[in-house]
């Protein structure tokens, strides 16, 4: 007979606030085979999880019962304690009656007690019926996988590396450097963005450890923690990377002017470009949409010139199969769509620009070489106003706050400061958030440097009748509506994830949160991890958050990734199915259901019989439930265990 | 008393779902109780009708969102064929196929999972309890091989 101990934690307050532990212990001690029914103020403290190891051996307990949070945060931390008391981690089974019942029936005290022994003495009947269960070792891939290559990416590659492991970046764009390529400066030391990025970017392209695949996209992804195979496309640049020396003279000769996706649509490029100088890989790529030899059949003029004989019209798209242990999901931000906040003009005013469209402005290899001008109008804005939070913390467009709108405003005051100094400048905000070390000293200079600060949000951008643009502003303290007269309107747009990364997620089969971004497994204690074992994830694409959050997390996820790459193997799935030989009747609708070919139907003593392969078995369960025989069992899962647990709830 | 629901989750989504209710103390009614499978492929139609039979008015099946969203890539689309035949035998069987329900819902729709269960519950309140199944010789009739 099966010795069952239970657990029933306290959990502070967080449970014995709400349910009557002492009456929990008293019911559940009634069942069957529970020989020890105890309670705990913190089951998972070491003195908690030292009373389950010091009963399993005074009570020669074999079956244990947690009755706690959820076995999702907790279940491994209980397991090792029945590890340490040399018990198998899979004769435990948890009752969730924190997260599941004393923090949602926090008013229904009684009935909220009732559910909680329903919950445990159903774990004692699951407990009760548990198998062994045997996992073996799987080596891990030693190399990681890590997906964009903004600042982001470029720091979890190089960590990893540098720990010693193999690294793949992929890149969709045909440069790595990402958004912060595009600063002119960052907040709030007012560092030359380029200038900290770019030796990061020359290293990522020169480390022996790094393989570097721009222009590619991650198109699919197979496998599980440790030992993933990916299918990369590397999209045809039509220059040969191996013969390109970067000479650019291909670019210079180009006749062809299309506006530039780096600067925002403020610039133009050539249609055989890199896309800004510092570029890596510094080997340009033929835009085939816009070229006149791919559009036309005319021109060649860039095979011509091209000294190395780099130019390959013929080149086409190549799949790379690589495997490797971690993935690192770093695929960033995209500004909100301006459009979609249509009372401030953009696209209607060309004097109305973004953020980022402000720092290609402002940056020395910008459309403009740095100088500020308004576009359309080439001449420098003498009244600027910036427009903090557009689109963010609004219900109608993203409830959310980018946690860079704010500083990013302050910055662009200075830009303008700092290059046309007699300027007025408005920041318009609903209030500044500069809660980051030395922002707030950084909010208190840019006010000292006459920035005028309005509290406010402006409701409105219209053409006022001296030609120049006009932005209402209610300001509170004034209690009045101001119109202010400007040359430039700058949105300080929210962020959404980049659209690229539905594509990532797809493939991966992430979870994303409500504002989209993707989801941690928990935001405090894992925010790195994901609910795929194995990949990881950073920077914006978990959240929006500013560069020295981003690299931190990056580097974090790049830890993640080496701590398992390190650790040299990983445990296989422990719920996978098994046939009952006797009972199977080989229909094949198992076979019909695996989405893993782990099922095969084989011949054994004249009898078409199931056979499982547990090393492709991901532990799904779906053949057991849809096996018309009952032939099929999954471990952990077993008919047997489930209806039992539903017979002790129904009670 | 509330009507009684069983909500089988898988591991991913729905389950987290519900910790994420828990998280962010959404409350709910004390009647709805998790059981907890890896995913959606696994919530058997058996499940259901023991539980109706066991005594709970009604059954939740819940998973990741379609089509994407299943870590085991279908699970979903099984768990969402297996709930339309279910609903099918149990009109033929003479009990409300309103009785089990299926719904997505994600790691991060702890909001979702509040409503979806006060919605089932208020929906089954209207419906009354289900009579208790009793046995074939309970009812006098005799039974065959």
């Amino acid at each position: 007979m099966p010795r069952v101990g239970v657990y029933v934690c306290h959990c502070g307050k967080n449970i014995a606030g709400v349910l009557d532990v002492k009456r929990i212990v008293r019911e559940v001690a009634k069942e069957e085979d529970v020989v020890v029914c105890k309670d705990y103020p913190f089951m998972c403290s070491s003195e908690g999880q030292r009373l389950i190891a010091e009963d399993i051996r005074r009570h020669n307990l074999d079956r244990i019962v947690v009755a706690a949070c959820s076995p999702r945060t907790h279940e491994p931390i209980f397991q090792e304690a029945l590890k340490r008391a040399g018990l198998s981690p899979f004769f435990l089974e948890m009752a969730n009656i924190r997260d599941q019942c004393s923090w949602v029936h926090e008013h229904e005290k009684e009935l909220a007690t009732d559910k909680a022994i329903r919950l445990v003495k159903a774990a004692v009947a699951k407990a009760r019926l548990l198998e062994e269960i045997r996992v073996e070792k799987i080596s891990v891939k030693q190399s990681v996988l890590v997906i964009g290559g903004g600042v982001a990416g470029i720091t979890a590659a190089l960590d990893v590396a540098k720990a010693g492991f193999k690294v793949y970046l992929v890149e969709k764009n045909s440069s790595i450097g990402g958004h912060m390529a595009q600063l002119d400066k960052t907040f709030p030391t007012l560092d030359c963005s380029i200038c900290i990025l770019g030796p990061l970017m020359v290293e990522v392209a020169t480390h022996p450890n790094i393989t570097l695949l721009t222009y590619s996209e991650v198109i699919e992804v197979e496998g599980y923690v440790g030992n993933f195979k990916v299918k990369i496309l590397k999209k045809a640049r039509k220059v040969d990377e191996t013969k390109c020396t970067g000479c650019l003279l291909c670019m210079e000769k180009c006749p062809t002017r299309v506006p530039s996706e780096f600067d925002r649509g403020l610039g133009e490029r050539k249609s055989i470009y890199v896309p800004f100088p510092q570029a890596v890989p510094r080997v340009p790529v033929i835009d085939t949409e816009h070229c006149l030899y791919f559009t036309k059949g005319v021109c060649r003029l860039c095979e011509k010139i091209c000294p190395v004989k780099a130019i390959n019209y013929e080149q086409e798209d190549e799949i790379i199969e690589i495997e490797v242990g971690a993935i690192i999901v770093a695929t960033g931000y995209e500004e909100y769509d301006p459009r979609k906040v249509p009372e401030y003009g953009y696209g209607m005013f060309t004097e109305v620009i973004t953020g980022l469209q402000l720092e290609r402005l402002a940056s020395s290899f910008g459309p403009t070489r740095g100088k500020i001008l308004v576009p359309g109008k080439n001449k420098e804005p003498q009244r600027v106003a910036i427009l903090a939070c557009t689109g963010s913390r609004d219900e109608k467009n993203l409830p959310y706050c980018c946690r860079v709108g704010c500083m990013n405003a302050l910055k662009h005051a200075w830009y303008i400061k700092h290059s046309i100094p007699g300027a007025t400048i408005y920041v318009i905000a609903p209030d500044v958030r500069s809660f980051g070390k030395g922002y707030e000293e950084f909010y208190r200079r840019i006010r000292s440097e006459g920035v005028i600060l309005i509290k406010g949000r402006a409701s409105e951008v219209h053409r006022s009748p001296e030609g120049c643009l006009g932005v209402y502003v209610y300001d509170p303290s004034l209690d009045e509506v101001l119109v202010l007269k400007v040359d430039l309107v700058v949105l300080e747009m929210g962020l959404v994830p980049n659209p690229a990364s539905e594509k990532i997620r797809d493939v991966l089969k992430l979870s994303k949160s409500t504002d989209g971004f993707f989801l941690e497994v928990h935001p405090k204690l894992r925010p790195v991890e994901t609910s795929i074992e194995g990949v990881f994830i950073c920077g914006c694409a978990q959240s929006p958050k500013d560069i020295p959050d981003t690299v931190a997390q990056a580097s974090s996820a790049a830890m993640k990734a080496v701590e398992l790459l390190a650790k040299g193997y990983v445990e296989s799935v422990p719920y996978v199915v098994s046939v009952d030989e006797e009972t199977c009747s080989g229909c094949g609708i198992c076979v019909s259901v695996c989405e893993f070919n782990a099922i095969e139907i084989v011949e054994k003593n004249d009898r078409r019989v199931a056979k499982v392969n547990t090393a492709l078995c991901k532990g799904c369960g779906s053949c057991a439930a849809a096996c018309p025989s009952g032939a099929i069992e999954q471990a952990h899962f077993t008919r047997e265990q489930v209806l039992a647990m539903i017979k002790a709830l129904a009670r | 008393m509330k009507p009684k629901i069983l909500v089988l989750t898988c591991t991913y989504c729905s389950y987290a779902g519900a910790d994420m209710a828990g998280v962010s103390k959404i409350q709910y009614p004390p009647s709805a109780y998790i059981v907890r499978l890896i995913c959606s492929g696994r919530e058997e139609a058996l499940f259901a009708l023991e539980a109706l039979r066991e005594g709970f008015d009604g059954v939740l099946f819940t998973g990741c969102h379609i089509p994407y969203d299943c870590h085991f890539i279908s699970g979903n689309f099984k768990a969402r064929a297996r709930v339309a035949l279910l609903k099918k035998l149990l009109s033929q069987l003479g009990i409300e196929d309103s009785r089990v329900r299926l719904e997505w819902i994600s790691a991060s729709e702890g909001d979702k999972f509040a409503k979806v269960v006060f919605e089932f519950t208020r929906e089954l309140e209207e419906m009354g309890s289900l009579p208790k199944f009793r046995k074939i010789s309970e009812l006098g009739v005799e039974e065959h091989d």
